[in-house]
């Protein structure tokens, strides 16, 4: 038997690297897929807490997230191909009229 | 009585110790696979490696997944992650069709706060992960497999359930209209 402390800390790992990326990488593609990183590891410690507690409630919320996951995917791209559309570059450092 | 007591619990110990040792062996590769292929988006400059290397690390989780006793979750993320949202990702790279990769990300302040960050991060996270499994914090209990999970859908969840599937239309519709939008509509 794993202990599911071992997951809850590679869905930590996963986590902050997620964020990580996040803020490291300028294109907005791959932030895009780093929270997608992030998603997943709250997805593994979900799990890693049904296996824990023996319920199956956080299996459904991983179907929920994983739901949502699509749809926001589905959204977010389409943004970023109208901003490409719009000014042909996805770098986030050249995407600055919100800088006062 | 008390010294063999005691060699008992240490015996006892020892094989849990290695049973979980063993346990963790053969973990240790989808383990080292997700978090090596996460590292390497973050080293990597080109979106379509970057892309292939978040599907071998969904691939990788998926596998945990299933080693948690959540098969239908497995299933899902192997599906829906690593085969259609990554799919989709790879698609619009293709639309970028950007000619020259990314430049060099320089090593910034915004790098150096940004590991911070992820460094404290971490250690927030592994600390509340450890005290989550706290002996007594947790009551085991049997799980239900996918019957339960099935009956939980759509007993207790049902609402969550049905507004989840108009979420799924909204978007349908929404990436349309945006998709549909002419060149600075």
């Amino acid at each position: 038997m794993i202990p599911p402390a071992a997951f809850l800390l590679l869905s930590a790992v996963l986590f902050s690297l997620g964020v990580l990326a996040f803020f490291v990488k300028k294109d907005l593609l791959t932030q895009f897929m780093a929270v997608e990183v992030m998603l997943n590891a709250s997805n593994l410690a979900f799990l890693a807490m049904a296996k824990a507690s023996g319920q199956a409630a956080g299996q459904v919320i991983v179907l929920f997230v994983i739901t949502v996951a699509a749809a926001e995917a589905v959204i977010g791209l389409a943004i970023i191909v109208l901003i490409f559309r719009q000014r042909r570059t996805i770098r986030t450092d050249e995407l600055k009229d919100l800088r006062g | 009585m008390r010294d063999s007591d005691f060699g008992l619990t240490l015996a006892a110990g020892k094989t849990k110790y290695r049973g979980k040792f063993h346990g963790l062996g053969y973990l240790r590769y989808p383990v080292a696979l997700c978090i090596g292929s996460v590292l390497a988006m973050i080293l990597s400059r080109n979106q379509a490696h970057n892309a292939l290397f978040l599907v071998l690390a969904f691939s990788c989780l998926g596998g945990l997944f299933g080693l948690l006793d959540a098969p239908f979750a497995a299933a899902a993320q192997v599906l829906v992650y690593a085969g259609a949202i990554m799919v989709l990702f790879l698609f619009a790279i293709m639309m970028f069709n950007l000619r020259e990769p990314a430049p060099r990300e320089r090593r910034t302040l915004r790098t150096f706060l940004a590991a911070i960050l992820g460094l404290v991060l971490f250690a927030e996270l592994a600390i509340a992960a450890v005290r989550a499994i706290a002996p007594g914090s947790v009551s085991p209990g049997e799980p239900d497999g996918l019957a339960g999970l099935g009956r939980l859908l759509f007993t207790d969840y049902l609402y969550a359930f049905e507004i989840t599937s108009l979420l799924i239309l909204a978007a349908l519709v929404g990436a349309l209209a945006l998709a549909g939008k002419k060149e600075g509509g």
